[in-house]
């Protein structure tokens, strides 16, 4: 039932501008992905949404209800802090149950519903525990119930992930992903990982500079991306300059015809052209290059092709691996319908 | 070079400390604890014995009241000096870092300020003809300017003043090193800022508070000066006592005693302490 809109969103820390005009709104139930750089104002959006920092200007609804000088106390949101900030004086039911106490409930309704939330994140039995006698894991699964303990009207988690190593973390992704498929709760998620925010979100904010740089689902952003920032921050991409004209590019001084499926987002005139490494296709024609490095992953080969400065990644299936060897000569082209002019 | 820096420190060294406590901790103690049990000599000095006299003395309603003074007044400013030392530390700690180390030094420098320097300073700011009374009057808030001193209050403010300090000095480590995001997460949980700050930030400091607590209480329980300076005859601690019978009463033996046992009033709130934060 949690339809969040914000309007014009902006917050100043003297005369540095950390969140600069955001304006989204996000349908209810949505996992949403706020991605960006570090130092990009992520903390402080989502800080603002939980009524930690006032906002210099703009609005936060809520269903159609303004709740932007509402006091953090009363806005009904669950909060997991990117240092969990779990309380080290209470035991693990307790920090479960803590938002439950605080309202009155009691005392037996806290134990059973501090146990039904720890059996939700798979740690049934563990309520007796310190929380300095869990691991990162579980610390992470106790931070996590503790923030859904009321039912809020809106989940926050600041790079919830960010300390668990590689391995638990993708695991984690999954498992908080089905956990709100499963409850239903709009949820807002930080992070700087470009690969968890395709894995968990049905809408990916991207930012930079304190400003959202587009707002789509995860394949949108991947395919389609609004800008260079976006390109190159999302999965890898050949960046290239070049010239837009009628109909056609022109890079290092050859045309390209474009084809009706490229997506044009520039004016005529300097632009970026935009290449997923799975859509370059190495053979006698295109633009000329020498393969500087072939990096053999396994599950993928990539080819490093440099022209002109510039270095271009192409990936190839172990199966399709070009028959090219470090030092030679090739020519690089872009798969027609994959191509993406970005503004310069 | 090297081979003389990987060399272990040489045990003997451990010496040097263990001599200079033996020489000036424990052979006055041994002295003291001698002299205790020495026989008075009325109208003289006292001469080498065994007897409890001294300490039989401590049965007297007189001497209970004495004792009852000395713990409800470092009791008191115990509790004074943690109440305000803490509220002060948690927002010294919020500052900026330049005012936190402007605040500090201050603090550093009012403990270079000895016992003799608070307590005659007080005594003129309290007096009548020199003090704030005339101030009062001024703003006629009073109708003519009175002494604050010699009074409980005048004393408690004494007392306060020269431990205060330490109060800070021993909960701003702590305090500082608390993190925001805690009392944060509390408020998003449904806590207004002063139930957060009774939840979160007060059990979590429980230790430290209680440590600065024992400190002032020790420490005050040491002070001689303040209560002839700045309280009544009826204020005078068993410090004060000490110093009167050791030197105007020539009743050593009993001061000794006196001595032993603040030093075992002293010793027990230390073993408290140590006690509760073992239980944690
Ligand atoms: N309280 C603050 N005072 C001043 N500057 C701040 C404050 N909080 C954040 N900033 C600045 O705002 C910018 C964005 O910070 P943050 O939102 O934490 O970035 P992110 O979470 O994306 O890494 C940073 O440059 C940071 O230095
Ligand atoms: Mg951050």
């Amino acid at each position: 039932m949690t339809e969040l809109s914000l309007h014009g969103l902006t917050k100043r820390f003297g005369s540095f501008t950390a969140v600069d005009g955001v304006s989204i709104d996000i349908p209810d139930g949505s996992f949403v992905c706020l991605l960006g750089p570090s130092g990009c104002g992520k903390t402080t959006l989502l800080r603002l949404l939980a009524g930690l920092e006032e906002p210099s200007a703009g609005r936060i609804s809520v269903d159609g209800e303004d709740v932007t000088g509402t006091p953090a106390h009363l806005r009904g949101f669950g909060m997991v802090f990117q240092s969990l900030a779990l309380f080290p004086h209470l035991t693990v039911a307790e920090n479960v149950a803590y938002p439950l106490s605080i309202r009155g409930t009691p005392r037996d309704e806290c134990r059973r519903r501090a146990d039904e939330l720890l059996s939700l994140v798979q740690l049934e039995g563990m309520g007796g525990r310190r929380i300095h006698q869990l691991s990162g894991g579980q610390r992470q699964r106790v931070a996590i119930a503790r923030g859904l303990a009321i039912e809020p009207r809106l989940f926050l988690l600041d790079e919830p992930l960010s300390a668990l190593d590689a391995n638990l973390r993708e695991h984690m992704q999954v498992e908080l992903r089905q956990l709100q498929q499963r409850l239903g709760v709009t949820t807002v998620v930080v992070t700087h990982d470009q690969k968890e925010a395709l894995t968990m979100a049905d809408i990916v904010i991207v930012m930079d500079k304190g400003r959202v740089q587009q707002v789509g689902a995860p394949m949108e952003v991947y395919r389609d991306p609004a800008n260079a920032f976006v390109a190159g921050f999302i999965g890898t991409s050949n960046l290239l300059p070049c010239e837009l004209g009628e109909g056609e590019i022109t890079v290092s001084g050859r045309r390209i015809a474009l084809d009706p499926g490229d997506r044009v987002k520039a004016r005529p005139g300097e632009a970026v052209l935009s290449v997923r490494p799975e859509d370059i296709r190495l053979s006698a024609d295109g633009l000329p290059g020498k393969i500087s490095f072939v990096r053999d992953l396994g599950e993928s080969v990539q080819v490093l092709v440099e022209h002109e400065g510039h270095e271009i990644t192409a990936l190839y299936a172990p199966g399709a691996r070009p028959e090219v060897a470090v030092g030679e000569t090739v020519g690089v082209e872009f798969v027609p319908g994959t191509r993406v002019v970005l503004p310069a | 070079m090297s081979a003389r820096a990987d060399r272990p420190t040489p045990g003997w060294l451990a010496a040097i400390p263990a001599a200079w406590l033996a020489v000036f901790f424990l052979v006055p103690f041994a002295i003291m604890l001698g002299v205790s049990f020495a026989h008075r000599v009325p109208g003289g000095f006292y001469e080498p014995g065994f007897e409890l006299d001294s300490y039989a003395r401590f049965l007297s309603p007189f001497f209970g009241r004495i004792l009852l003074t000395s713990v409800a007044l470092s009791a008191g400013a115990a509790a004074i000096c943690v109440a305000l030392a803490f509220p002060f530390t948690v927002i010294l700690a919020r500052m900026g870092g330049r005012a936190q180390t402007l605040v500090l030094v201050a603090l550093l420098a009012v403990l270079s300020l000895s016992e003799v320097i608070i307590g005659f300073s007080l005594s003129t700011l309290l007096s009548k003809t020199a003090g704030v009374g005339n101030f009062f009057a001024w703003l006629g808030l009073i109708e003519e300017s009175r002494a604050y001193t010699p009074s409980l209050f005048a004393l408690m403010t004494g007392l306060c003043y020269l431990a205060l300090p330490y109060a800070v000095l021993v909960l701003y480590p702590p305090v500082s090193r608390l993190d925001p995001e805690l009392g944060e997460a509390a408020r998003i949980m449904g806590a207004t800022p002063l139930r957060a700050f009774w939840t979160v930030t007060v059990p979590m400091l429980r230790a430290p508070l209680f440590g600065a607590a024992i400190l002032v209480f020790v420490f005050t329980l040491g002070v001689y000066l303040l209560p002839q300076v700045l309280g009544q005859p009826a204020h005078w601690t068993l410090s004060v006592h000490i110093t009167d019978q050791a030197i105007f009463q020539s009743n050593l033996p009993f001061a000794a005693a006196m001595a032993v046992l603040l030093l075992l009033v002293s010793l027990a709130m230390v073993g408290i302490t140590l006690l509760l934060g073992r239980a944690r």
